[in-house]
């Protein structure tokens, strides 16, 4: 821009007008400042094998020993995964799998025997994974109505146009809409630690604190905000297609109930990709002396509502311990173990390049 | 080189126009005031355009619509607003349809707003000149009021004072002038600086009085306006029904300056647009440049990428809706209205979806960022201080924006000779008269004397000039050339610098010479027979003696100063009063005395008395040239003899004009007209005044000489002579004054040979061969001739040649043989050497641009001898090599049927460092066959083998047809170079023009796409810019392709069922191009340096570069293409593996994704960058910053907004947790580790010569000041034409291309590796892990293949 003033005369043929007494005869030499003649300071890096070789050795070291810390983080996290989508004929939830549906209303119940050979130490997460279940298709992911959710109560009775065509029903708004609402898990998960005795002893499930606070106490909100009577609240409305209670009798606490039941909000939180898992439950710690779920059988009663055979969906429960870095994952530590490895490899075929042609090269220049 | 063109005073000519032409041909134009009171409809000049002027391309109303409209006509807008518009259409859209539209709004809005400062600052200055004040006579107020400019109009009066600025195109009507004549300056037109004279048109002529407007009657008929400076062609009705011819020489054009003129009145024309000055106003020029050609296929290969990732998703997506079949998944969400699709039309729908994904793999800022880096570039070239030439205050112009890039590029040089290798600053060397040479020793060794003080000041280094003399023109083999020390030193046209200043200072305003041409020593032997001569002629007139009995020698030495004083157009001026004519204030004074003296005395007396007529007397009434032409031509009336003398007594007038003497000055049209003019006043023959009609000279002993100037045939460049039809005062004889050319080229025959025909052959053939000497020393030749007519031929050549200059079609020709007419039978006088001395550094600037791989050609007007020589002084041609000189003298053409069989090397053209032993000099005749269709390959083919090309007594057809010849031939890149008018055909011919700002004028200039002061500046602008800016453009774009080519969302789709779905919030995904990662790319685009500029300079090897477009191939656009993939397959599965089968969220996902290639993309940048300023950190921080902050501030800032991600708080919650960290850690470096690897090996392996070159910068200076010395030792000698550590073997593209697919395939399998280790421990659902790595693998390995 500055330089297209240089061509204002030729490019409007206009007279420049000087002033009288022939104008001044200012120098149009350019200054003579480092930044100008293009002579700024620069630190200037050439990559040659000699030059990078310390970066290469550097990332090496750095990384794997990181790497290793990593993997070893992950392989002392707990984790414990039961299937029980029901697909084989043993399985005991193969006859709730068979013939269940959206629309059936009886509840099928299903219990599932088995023994962690490990305690648990510290708090232990209970996780419902499901497989193949694209909560991130396009369409899916926008099917819902932020304001409506946050407890705005114009969106509360009409929708936005995303959630068609589940923001209606009979004429009737839905609450919560949308396709993600419409299509929340609803299976009910129990866990019982077989004691030794024989007695089945239920063991206490955390329902909050699973999800974000924010999400919580930001995002979702209820219409009529502190009003204790959700049941006006959300009078004029009408539940999901999908769901067998109304929004408003999720929960009996009144803090985890209507659009701030925390699995619902766990829920709207779509996941990443087609297999995943979500926070159903925290066991917590009691003391420090008794493990949270000590080495012994367990059975997990679950009340199957929810239909995923039709597109070859899997259904599990994972118990998980968590560390710093989340849940069990080695991916990160190997990762880093290779790159490092690869990085010192790459460093070492770098030294020989070096020491066969590097040297030819600075004295070819010195000499000539 | 000259492009005089002298006004031809003609004849009182009654127009005769075979017929009327049509109305709509024509213009009429009456009088405004004769309407004032009707204004409006009766008005017939009410159709005009007025003289308010509108540059600006909008108004308030029209910008919105009109930029927009401009704006479409790029292609890429369209397609941008296309894609933007398709995210309205609800089944298709992929993001919101608002926030869709911003980039593309925002590219538009940048340019729009761009265009409107421009016009903005368009519009300031039309104000300004709208506004300025003129005076126009109101009938109202019967006198001159102000008035602006704007509110002129056609067939207004305007009065004009002197240094007042036209505001219109004027018909001169009236002038203070006593001659009627108006000078103007018309530098702001076409920048020559001399002053040009303008008449009075002819029947207002004689008005005695001030023109009164009210006394006007006449109808002014004209051309329609166009945009010819050089033409006007009308006439005026008088209410008698007289008709008048009128000529461009009445036509004063808007924008020039009156100058010594005190008042003129003129009627409007043309005004505001129509004006001449307007109409040449053609903007600035748009080039395309090679690399954006380049450039361009490579956008069109990312639409046939993204069209088949579209596909393949489509594909996809169709399949993954089949496998459910009838039975719909629950997260397959029905359109809204609750239809179903069907899985064709989803993939059909998916695809335009795609399109819109996937609208970053076409880089759409690209343009925009293209844009402003040639911007700074430009900025950075202007501001370059090596390329301020201090004594001209001026500086490099880039006229062109955006070809920057291609100076870096060159493969051909065409240059001019004149004004561009020379200084074009003439100074008279020696002369031949009538067969005698005069060496003028002395003058020699004054020029000598400057050469030395220059040398002094400049404490340059000299080298050694001394080459073995030539002896013989003719036989360029074998013979050597002398060459005059100082050619080939460095020197400047004036005496010291400071000298220099204080010439500029004063050459910014006028034209006059530099005291190295002024002060000319004479050579005593001339200057006694000068002296002998004229007092002889004096002593003759006391005696009245017939001035026939002077010996003929003696006579032909008067006459050659005199042909040399009078034969020219120079306007003679006082430097005290800039632009007053020394007539008025010198006759003044002597004009009582003169008036009785001469008492009685008529027309054609010794100093004519016009000036006296102030104040409407008429005491001499008829002295105009037309009204003796037109007795002439009529009647011719007897004349007698006895009043040709003067009765001047000699004393009268010596002491008033010595006294002035000094202080005349000289402004001619160009330089060597004044250089023979200050060379004759050296020998007291001194011009001390020039009228349309009349010449004055003065004479030692004779005084003051007043010749009667009957014509004037201006010089041309097909005649290549100029002549003076003169009635001689002492003889009254009507005689031609004749200088030329010794042999002009191309149409009419050898004028030489029309000497031979008359003059005494010894004389002729003697001053041949000086003339041989002359153009051997490089020196210009003129030959200078008389001819005496005698009255009856006069008038028969007269009416001949007025019915040309009435004749409407045709005139030209008519002019022309008319004037051949006259220049026939001449007797030669003598001739003249004038030497053009080389510019500063010519030499060095042509070697080193020679090191660089350019070709150079030097394509001239002159003679051959003259070419050559300056060809050996500037180092074109070497002593050394074998010259090959092509001159036809029949139309077969044996050299070319000849010569390639013999050649040794015809493919030279590859291998830049190849130096042949070969150079080619051909004349403009030979070219003529050269340039035809059947032979123009075996000339290319010769010419290619030669070293340097030469082409002699070419015209600007024939300079246009070779530049054009070579550059669609042999594709390659061409840059002319030239200062003249003559030069403007090639200049704009040639990929790159470049105008020398000198003496010529503008019209080079104003051709050309950047205009230089001097020609060395070439080197720097070439060597240094031009790689700079080549280097910097190709690496920007690359990278450009590469950054928008790291598709992630692409990879995403395996796993979303081709939905369409993005993991990355829609508001980084449009912004992350355009703002978060635009910064660094563009700092590094317009500062980056690969190798300094003393080294780039030192080393004109490393040009090379650019020639081969090493820094820019199209490999290098598929390598980035397969990097961006790869570097998008890390980016993408490092955290998917990471997050694999975890409570993770679409978002909470996708935001460390895009964090991750913004750093993987500026450390990409990092990799590429050559030199670190804080400029280039600050700008990586800032990028950094931008993303962060903007991240945080927009996930902060609404819950409930931004559907769908709603990404309140995620950043914030990404920041606690330290996988963020660790996966920001290693993916750069995981997806950057090939490319790093790839550049340290080839760093060391196989290390470009630019490479080498930065590896020479960091030495310490020392060290590589003998590096270079010896370098250029080697490249210089015939053995080793480049040094020896650029000869590293430079591998094959193919080579280096196996180098990174090894790398690539190597750092693949490692994380096929690593992930397969992954799989085996990852406990869930290991067949969906084994899956996904099968796949990645399998993909790795289709682009290896691919």
């Amino acid at each position: 821009m500055m330089a297209s003033s240089y061509n204002a005369k030729d490019e409007d043929g206009h007279i420049t007008v000087s002033g009288p007494g022939g104008g001044t005869l200012r120098s149009k030499k350019p200054e003579n400042t480092a930044f100008k003649q293009q002579r700024l300071p620069a630190w200037q890096p050439i990559l040659t094998a000699g030059t990078v070789l310390p970066a290469f050795f550097i990332i090496g070291l750095l990384f794997i020993p990181i790497g290793i810390g990593l993997f070893v983080t992950s392989n002392n996290i707990k984790e414990f995964e039961v299937d029980y989508t029901g697909v084989d004929m043993s399985s005991p939830c193969f006859n709730c799998s068979q013939n269940f549906s959206w629309n059936s209303t009886k509840p099928c119940t299903c219990t599932i025997p088995f023994y962690l050979d490990q305690p648990y130490e510290s708090n232990v997460y209970v996780y419902y994974g499901l497989s193949n279940f694209y909560q991130n298709h396009r369409r899916y992911v926008k099917s819902r109505d932020d304001s409506q959710l946050n407890g705005d109560v114009n969106s509360l009775m009409s929708p936005s146009k995303e959630c068609e065509p589940y923001a209606f029903h009979e004429n009737k708004p839905i609450a919560p809409c949308g396709a993600i609402a419409n299509s929340m898990f609803n299976d009910t998960l129990e866990l019982f630690y077989n004691d030794p005795n024989g007695t089945r002893i239920p063991i206490p499930l955390n329902t909050t604190g699973i999800a974000w606070w924010t999400d919580k106490h930001v995002k979702f909100g209820n219409p009529g905000g502190n009003n204790p009577n959700l049941t006006a609240a959300f009078q004029g409305t009408t539940k999901p297609v999908n769901w067998r209670r109304p929004v408003y009798e999720l929960d009996a606490d009144p803090g985890n109930n209507g659009f701030i039941n925390e699995d619902f909000i766990v829920w709207m939180r779509t996941a990443a990709l087609p297999t995943f898992r979500k926070l159903y439950r925290i066991i917590n710690k009691k003391s420090s002396m008794v493990p949270t779920l000590p080495r012994g059988n367990y059975t997990l009663e679950v009340v199957y509502n929810y239909p995923v055979r039709s597109f070859e969906g899997r259904k599990r429960v994972i118990l998980s311990t968590i560390s710093w870095m989340g849940g069990k994952n080695p991916f990160l530590g190997i990762a880093y173990i290779t790159v490092g490895s690869v990085c010192f490899f790459l460093g070492v075929v770098l030294l020989i390049i070096h020491h066969k042609c590097g040297n030819r090269n600075n004295s070819a220049d010195i000499s000539n | 080189t000259t492009s005089a063109s002298f006004p031809a005073i003609g004849g009182k000519k009654e127009k005769q126009r075979k017929k009327k032409p049509k109305e709509n041909k024509t213009r009429t134009v009456h009088a405004n005031i004769l309407y004032d009171n009707a204004k409006g409809e009766e008005n017939p000049n009410r159709n005009y355009a007025n003289n308010k002027i509108k540059t600006t391309k909008y108004t308030v109303l029209s910008f919105l619509p009109k930029n927009l409209f401009e704006q479409f006509h790029r292609f890429a807008n369209v397609y941008f607003v296309f894609i933007a518009l398709l995210n309205f259409v609800p089944v298709v859209n992929a993001f919101q349809p608002e926030l869709a539209l911003a980039p593309v709004v925002f590219i538009l809005s940048v340019t729009a707003i761009k265009d409107l400062w421009e016009d903005y600052r368009r519009h300031r200055s039309d104000q300004e000149i709208n506004h300025m004040d003129c005076l126009v006579y109101s009938r109202a107020e019967r006198r001159y009021v102000e008035r602006y400019w704007k509110e002129v109009r056609v067939g207004d009066f305007i009065r004009l004072r002197c240094n007042e600025i036209l505001p219109a195109d004027v018909l001169l009507l009236s002038s203070s002038d006593p001659d009627r004549l108006c000078h103007i300056e018309t530098a702001t037109l076409d920048g020559e600086t001399n002053l040009k004279q303008r008449q009075v048109v002819r029947s207002f002529f004689d008005l005695d009085c001030d023109f009164d407007p009210l006394k006007y009657n006449g109808i002014i008929e004209c051309e329609k306006p166009n945009n010819d400076l050089n033409r006007f062609r009308g006439y005026i009705i008088h209410q008698s029904g007289r008709r008048d011819a009128l000529y461009k020489e009445n036509l004063l054009l808007r924008g020039c300056t009156i100058r010594n003129t005190e008042e003129a009145v003129g009627i409007v024309i043309y005004a505001g647009h129509e004006t001449k000055a307007m109409l040449n106003n053609n903007g600035p020029r748009y080039k395309r440049s090679k690399l954006e050609r380049q450039m361009n296929v490579h956008v069109f290969w990312c639409v046939i990428i993204l069209l088949v990732m579209c596909l393949f998703a489509a594909v996809g997506h169709g399949l993954w809706m089949f496998q459910y079949g009838d039975k719909r998944p629950v997260f397959d969400v029905l359109s809204p209205e609750g239809t179903d699709l069907s899985p064709i039309m989803s993939a059909i729908y998916l695809f335009l979806t795609m399109i819109i994904v996937f609208q970053v793999l076409i880089p759409i800022s690209l343009f925009v960022s293209i844009e402003i880096v040639k911007i700074c570039q430009v900025y950075f070239i202007h501001q370059d201080m090596d390329l301020y030439d201090e004594e001209t205050d001026s500086h490099l112009q880039c006229r062109a924006l955006n070809i920057t890039e291609d100076l870096g590029q060159m493969q051909y040089i065409f240059s001019d000779k004149t004004g561009t290798l020379t200084e074009n600053k003439m100074v008279f060397r020696r002369c031949t008269v009538a067969g005698v040479e005069y060496s003028h020793d002395a003058n020699a060794r004054r020029l000598a004397m400057y050469q030395e003080m220059d040398s002094e000041e400049e404490d340059c280094t000299s080298h050694s000039g001394t080459l073995p003399r030539r002896d013989s023109v003719t036989s360029h083999q074998s013979a050597r050339v002398v060459l005059r020390s100082q050619s080939t030193k460095s020197h400047r046209r004036t005496g010291s610098r400071a000298e220099a200043k204080r010439a500029s200072i004063l050459s910014k305003h006028t034209a006059f010479s530099s005291p190295m041409e002024k002060d000319i020593t004479p050579d005593p032997q001339l200057l006694d027979k000068v002296n002998e001569c004229s007092s002889q002629m004096d002593f003759m007139r006391f005696h009245s003696q017939p001035m026939s009995q002077l010996p003929s020698d003696l006579a032909d030495i008067i006459d050659f100063f005199i042909a040399l004083t009078i034969c020219n157009t120079v306007v003679v001026s006082s430097p005290n009063q800039p632009r007053q004519k020394v007539k008025l204030t010198s006759t003044k004074s002597i004009q009582s005395n003169l008036l009785r003296v001469n008492k009685g005395s008529s027309s054609s007396s010794l100093i004519t008395n016009r000036s006296s007529n102030r104040g409407c007397s008429s005491l001499l009434s008829s002295p105009s040239a037309e009204s003796t032409l037109t007795k002439l031509d009529e009647e011719q009336p007897p004349r007698g003899l006895e009043h040709s003398f003067g009765p001047v007594p000699p004393c009268y007038n010596g002491k008033a004009w010595n006294l002035e003497d000094g202080e005349l000055r000289y402004e001619a049209e160009s330089p060597d007209e004044a250089a023979l003019v200050y060379a004759a006043r050296a020998y007291k023959c001194s011009l001390v005044g020039r009228l349309p009609d009349q010449v004055t000279v003065e004479l030692p002993h004779l005084g003051k000489l007043s010749f009667e100037l009957l014509h004037t045939l201006g010089f041309d460049s097909t005649r290549k002579r100029m002549s003076v039809v003169v009635r001689h005062p002492l003889t009254d004889q009507i005689t031609v004054y004749t200088k030329g050319a010794d042999s002009s080229g191309t149409t009419c025959a050898n004028s030489l040979k029309i000497f031979i025909l008359v003059s005494f052959i010894k004389i002729v053939s003697r001053t041949q061969n000086y003339l041989n000497l002359y153009a051997a020393d490089g020196l210009r030749t003129l030959c200078i001739a008389k001819k005496i007519l005698s009255k009856e031929q006069y008038a028969c050549w007269l009416q001949h040649h007025l019915q040309a200059e009435t004749a409407i079609q045709g005139r030209e020709e008519l002019l022309f043989d008319s004037a051949l007419r006259l220049e026939t039978n001449l007797q030669l006088l003598g001739a003249t050497g004038i030497e053009d001395r080389l510019q500063d550094g010519v030499p060095e600037t042509i070697a080193s641009l020679r090191m660089a791989g350019l070709q150079i050609w030097v394509l001239t007007g002159d003679k051959q001898e003259t070419a050559v020589n300056i060809a050996y002084a500037c180092k074109l041609l070497d002593p050394e090599e074998e010259i090959l000189t092509l001159n036809a003298f029949h139309s077969n053409f044996a050299p070319f049927e000849i010569y390639p069989s013999s050649s040794p090397s015809s493919s030279s053209h590859t291998t830049p460092f190849t130096v042949l032993r070969l150079g080619l000099v051909i004349d403009g005749r030979t070219l003529a066959y050269a340039l035809d269709k059947s032979l123009e390959d075996k000339f290319l083919a010769v010419a290619r083998s030669c070293r340097s090309v030469l082409c002699c007594r070419s015209t600007p057809l024939q300079k246009s047809m070779v530049v054009k010849l070579v550059r669609n031939k042999l594709k390659v890149m061409t840059l002319a170079i030239g200062d003249g008018a003559n030069d403007v055909s090639m200049i704009q011919v040639a990929d790159v023009g470049v105008g020398i700002s000198g003496q010529e004028g503008m019209q080079a200039v104003m051709a050309s796409d950047f205009a230089l002061p001097r020609f060395r500046y070439l080197q720097k602008l070439l060597l240094v810019h031009g790689h700079w800016c080549y280097s910097r453009l190709a690496n920007m774009i690359l990278y450009f392709f590469y950054k928008n080519a790291v598709t992630l969302i692409f990879w995403y789709q395996f796993y979303c069922g081709f939905s369409g779905s993005a993991m990355i919030d829609q508001w980084y995904l449009i912004f992350f191009n355009l703002m978060f990662s635009a910064f660094p790319q563009l700092i590094t685009g317009t500062l980056d340096k690969d190798v300094s500029a003393e080294t780039l300079q030192q080393l004109p090897q490393l040009y090379v570069n650019g020639q081969n477009s090493e820094e820019y191939k199209p490999y290098m656009f598929w390598m980035n293409m397969i990097d961006a993939f790869y570097q998008s397959l890390v980016c993408f599965f490092i955290p998917y593996f990471a997050y694999a089968d975890s409570d993770v969220d679409l978002f909470t996902w996708g935001t460390p994704i895009t964090t991750l290639a913004l750093f993987t993309i500026l450390v990409h940048l990092g990799i590429e960058t050559k030199t670190w300023t804080w400029m280039n950190w600050l700008s990586i921080a800032f990028s950094t910053a931008l993303f962060f902050t903007v991240a945080l501030c927009y996930n902060a800032s609404c819950p409930t907004c931004y559907t769908p991600s709603n990404p309140y708080w995620t950043m914030q919650r990404l920041l606690q947790d330290p996988l963020f960290y660790l996966l920001c850690v290693i993916t750069p470096v995981a997806a950057l580790l090939p490319r790093y690897f790839y550049r340290a090996c080839q760093g060391t392996l196989f290390p470009s010569p630019v490479q080498v070159g930065r590896q020479l910068d960091k030495l310490p200076t020392e060290t590589r000041r003998n590096i270079l010395s010896l370098s250029r030792v080697k490249a210089g000698s015939a053995l080793s034409p480049k040094p020896p550590f650029l000869s590293l073997s430079k591998p094959s593209p193919k080579v280096m291309m196996l180098c990174v697919v090894c790398v690539c395939v190597c750092v693949c399998v490692c994380v096929c590796v690593c992930v397969r280790v992954c799989v085996c421990v990852c406990p869930v659902n290991p067949q969906n892990c084994v899956f996904v790595c099968e796949f990645l693998y399998g993909l790795n390995k289709r682009d290896i293949t691919c």
